[in-house]
């Protein structure tokens, strides 16, 4: 897999003296969905954050055959990585139609212009609300408006934690069902999720979590029906939903 | 007291009330942006205010020479943090920004400097400079430790004051300095004077107000800025720069700072120290507005002027110890009205 977009090797996350991901690698190929899966507490957000550059790692991130260990956030960015954080962190008291500008804050003005259609196209809901602050936004709206602001950034790359975080099950769905869309038009997915069952119906392959380690990876589908997985993450549903 | 007594006083104390807005709003908006508390604020209304008089009397401001000098260890400052990997479209844009802009500056002040010109060049020098001093004082003090908690850039901030203080004190000696009025224009209405100065004031202060909410609502960079402040790690996961952000903030902070303290420098005469107390009064009237609220500033800042002049009439010893103890029951009365925050982590 030397042709990985993103090549994460030997990776340790500490927060002080405790190792919260310790020695993890794992990589995403182009036009690919990969996703990680795992408790709450597994590590699954420090991983993300610091292969963003929110937090500092030891290890290798090679992204596009470069290693980006050592750059900011804002540079990561510009080389089209994107991360749609947790919380979101969408800038509250601006409205929608500002949000999805700023996103394009490194891109060139007619491409963001072009860009803000297909994202309005995906998320039509975003559009109707364009005068609207992000604050007020009802919670499904608001992440469809963080997946939007990160790909005005035109990313290569897209990094999604928990993204049906506290949503409505119609509304995940739809969340879920643009994944997929973003995919075919190009765009490699992370995704971080503790609804084990619908990332793994989507994801190509799977990594799975646990105390900061990776106990197991492979095709989505394999991992999906390994009895570990099945016990823990998957209920008694889980064999009937490779 | 007669109306003409308390017109008078409330002319006095909205011209002085302007120059606080100003200089509130542009505190709120440094600490929205980069989170620090801009006591050297007041050293930008020195230099612009002690440089533009400089100029208009003939001689050549020592100032140009510190933006200079400011801008090499900015320069020399970028380079070490690029040691990593060396990148020359970035180190040629730092060598623009820092060495360039200043030497150019520097270059102008002394072909203009000693001469009589009109007062648009000595004011725009005088910008000029005071901007690039604003611009380099970011990069050297406050970007190395922009991820560090408010108290300690705070602590930098009380260390960047007196450091200009004292440098304000070399420059341009104990003596007090006046400038000439930007226009010599007056007319009178009923009993009140206007001069082309506190008119100047009014129509300055109104001008930036209005150019900086054009700024921050329909410009990419001025939402950019309102981004940083709204949400830091928001803004640097689109790509927007701490440092820019901050390089921005403190720019415009010292431009304001320096237009505030040419306006005044013709209607007092202005210490190497009186920047500070005029930034105070800035500090008290963006308090009020709890650092977070510009109209709230503007409009306490009109009040605090007007409280002032009043104070000056009626105990002109304790004008000060007035002024300054309002900031008392404010305080009060807004950490009872707001809930307990946390300090934001970053």
């Amino acid at each position: 897999m030397s042709a990985a977009l993103l090549d994460v090797s030997d990776v340790t996350i500490a927060y002080g003296k405790v190792e919260a991901v310790r020695d993890v690698s794992l990589n995403v190929g182009d036009n690919e969905i990969v996703t990680i899966v795992g408790a709450n507490g597994a590590g699954k957000t420090t991983l993300l954050n610091a292969i963003m550059g929110i937090l500092p790692l030891k290890g290798r991130v090679g992204f596009a055959g470069r290693n980006i260990a050592g750059d900011d956030i804002e540079d990561r960015v510009g080389e089209g990585l994107c991360l749609v954080p947790e919380h979101r962190e969408l800038f509250g008291t601006m409205t929608v139609a500002e949000n999805l500008q700023l996103g394009a804050f490194r891109i060139a003005k007619a491409e963001a212009a072009a860009t803000l259609e297909r994202v309005y196209a995906l998320f039509p809901r975003l559009h109707e609300r364009q005068k609207q602050l992000a604050g007020t936004l009802s919670g499904g709206e608001q992440q469809m408006l963080a997946m939007g602001r990160a790909l005005m950034g035109r990313p290569r790359l897209l990094m999604l934690d928990e993204p049906s975080l506290g949503l409505a099950p119609l509304i995940v769905a739809d969340i879920f069902r643009t994944i997929a869309e973003l995919r075919q038009a190009g765009v490699s997915i992370l995704l971080v999720e503790q609804n084990a069952r619908a990332a793994l119906k989507i994801a190509d392959r799977a990594y799975v979590m646990e105390l900061g380690e990776f106990i197991l990876s492979g095709a989505a589908a394999d991992v999906a029906a390994d009895p570990r997985v099945i016990g823990s993450y998957l209920g008694f549903q889980g064999e009937a939903t490779p | 007291m007669n109306a003409t007594i308390l017109l008078f006083l409330l002319q006095d104390g909205i011209t002085n009330g302007a120059i606080y807005a100003l200089l509130g709003l542009a505190l709120v908006l440094v600490f929205a942006v980069t989170r620090v508390i801009l006591i050297p604020q007041g050293e930008f209304v020195t230099y612009g205010a002690l440089t533009y008089a400089a100029l208009a009397s003939g001689k050549f401001p020592d100032t140009a020479q510190l933006a200079l000098a400011m801008g090499l260890v900015a320069f020399v400052f970028d380079l070490f943090a690029n040691r990593h990997g060396f990148n020359l479209r970035r180190t040629a844009r730092s060598f623009a920004v820092n060495v360039v802009l200043s030497g150019a500056v520097l270059a102008a002040t002394l072909a203009f400097a000693g001469r009589k010109n009109p007062v648009f060049v000595d004011v725009g020098l005088a910008l000029l400079i005071v901007a690039c001093i604003g611009l380099y004082l970011y990069r050297i003090v406050y970007q190395p430790i922009a991820h560090a908690s408010v108290l300690t850039l705070l602590i930098a901030s009380v260390g960047a004051h007196l450091a200009m203080q004292g440098f304000a004190l070399v420059f341009f000696g104990a003596e007090g300095l006046r400038g000439p009025a930007i226009s010599d224009v007056s007319f009178s209405l009923g009993a009140l004077m206007f001069t082309g100065q506190s008119l100047g004031v009014y129509v300055i202060t109104a001008a930036l107000i209005v150019g900086l909410w054009l700024f921050f609502g329909y410009t990419l960079y001025g939402r950019a800025l309102r981004a940083t402040a709204v949400n830091r790690l928001g803004a640097r996961l689109v790509g927007i720069r701490t440092s820019l952000s901050g390089r921005m903030a403190f720019l415009l902070a010292a431009v304001i700072g320096g237009i505030s303290g040419i306006l005044i420098v013709p209607i007092t005469t202005l210490y190497y120290d009186t920047g500070f107390i005029i930034g105070l009064k800035g500090f008290v009237v963006a308090i009020i507005g709890g650092l977070v609220s510009y109209p709230i500033t503007a409009a306490a800042a009109i009040g605090v002027g007007i409280i002032e002049a009043f104070s000056s009439f009626y105990a002109s010893n304790y004008k000060e110890v007035i002024v300054f103890t309002l900031i008392l029951p404010i305080l009060v009365l807004r950490s009872l009205a707001a809930p307990e925050v946390e300090e934001e982590q970053d």
